[in-house]
């Protein structure tokens, strides 16, 4: 737990470093939907932020070792990436977007958004692996 | 490569450490906090907590010292809460849940090596496409493509 709540910590000093240097706000959504479109001026520093966060994913492979895989069978998390990629779009933040920057900025709207998509995972999660007994793959 | 960009790398540097710190990297991590009917894992919240706690302390703190300037200090604000927020949040929250994946932890994976995280970015970026050939949400706490 508080490793949790001081990785969660070094987050909330990344978003403010990106919101100061930027002016945006540090969704990662946002983020990646802006890197593959959007204005050119804008995308260097989007693709920059991208490639801090896979680059802390290389360090932490040397220094810890490969990631953990997702329980879910290839068919299953290709449906979530879809669903996660187009719901954020169409809702406009995730879990940085809304969930860290918004709630940070006291948004009314993120603030309904996080309870709402935390609910939605939740009530997915119970239905996929208590229902039909998905996620239990290797 | 100018100053922003450079901060902008060091940014998603420091915020891909603190999803790796923080166990968001791990897909299980996320699902046991989902699986509230399971062994419900509470360390998202905590680290929402982290999160929250440092980003609104900062802001204030940085919108006092910048005194009347401060409103300029942030991007203005959606505070509209429409369908599209709504659907859009249960659309993200099912694909969270069936695949323990959200944006940031799956793309820090990428680095990490996760044969599970690179499916999930494909199918991300699918998407991402494919809403914008849908309709276009004024962005509320994100960044405005």
């Amino acid at each position: 737990m508080l490793t949790g709540l001081l990785g969660g910590a070094l987050i909330g000093l990344a978003a403010t470093v990106y919101l100061v240097a930027t002016g945006r706000v540090a969704g990662v959504s946002g983020i990646l939907a802006g890197a593959l479109g959007g204005d050119r001026a804008a995308r260097g520093e989007r693709l920059a932020f991208l490639a801090g966060l896979v680059g802390a994913g290389l360090i932490a492979a040397v220094v810890a070792g490969p990631a953990a895989a997702s329980p879910y069978s290839t068919p299953v998390l290709f449906v979530g990436g879809v669903l996660v990629g187009f719901g954020t779009r169409l809702g406009g933040g995730c879990t940085s977007g809304h969930g860290v920057c918004g709630i940070s900025r006291l948004s009314i709207a993120s603030l309904i958004a996080t309870a709402t998509f935390i609910a939605a995972g939740a009530a997915t999660v119970a239905v996929a692996t208590h229902v039909f007994g998905l996620g239990t793959a290797p | 490569m100018n100053r922003r960009t450079i901060a902008a790398l060091v940014a998603g540097l420091m915020f891909g450490v603190g999803l790796v710190v923080s166990g968001m990297t791990d897909p299980r991590n996320v699902l046991g906090f989902l699986d509230v009917s399971g062994h419900w894992n509470p360390r998202l919240l905590a680290v929402m907590a982290g999160a929250v706690g440092v980003h609104a302390t900062l802001l204030m703190l940085l919108a006092r010292a910048a005194g009347g300037r401060g409103a300029r200090l942030l991007p203005p604000r959606n505070n509209r809460v429409d369908r599209s927020l709504i659907v859009g949040a249960a659309i993200f929250g099912v694909g969270w849940g069936l695949s323990g994946y959200c944006p940031g932890p799956a793309i820090a994976s990428l680095g990490l090596g996760g044969r599970t995280a690179f499916t999930f970015v494909a199918a991300m970026i699918v998407g991402v496409l494919a809403a914008r050939l849908v309709r276009r949400r004024a962005p509320s706490g994100c960044d405005s493509p």
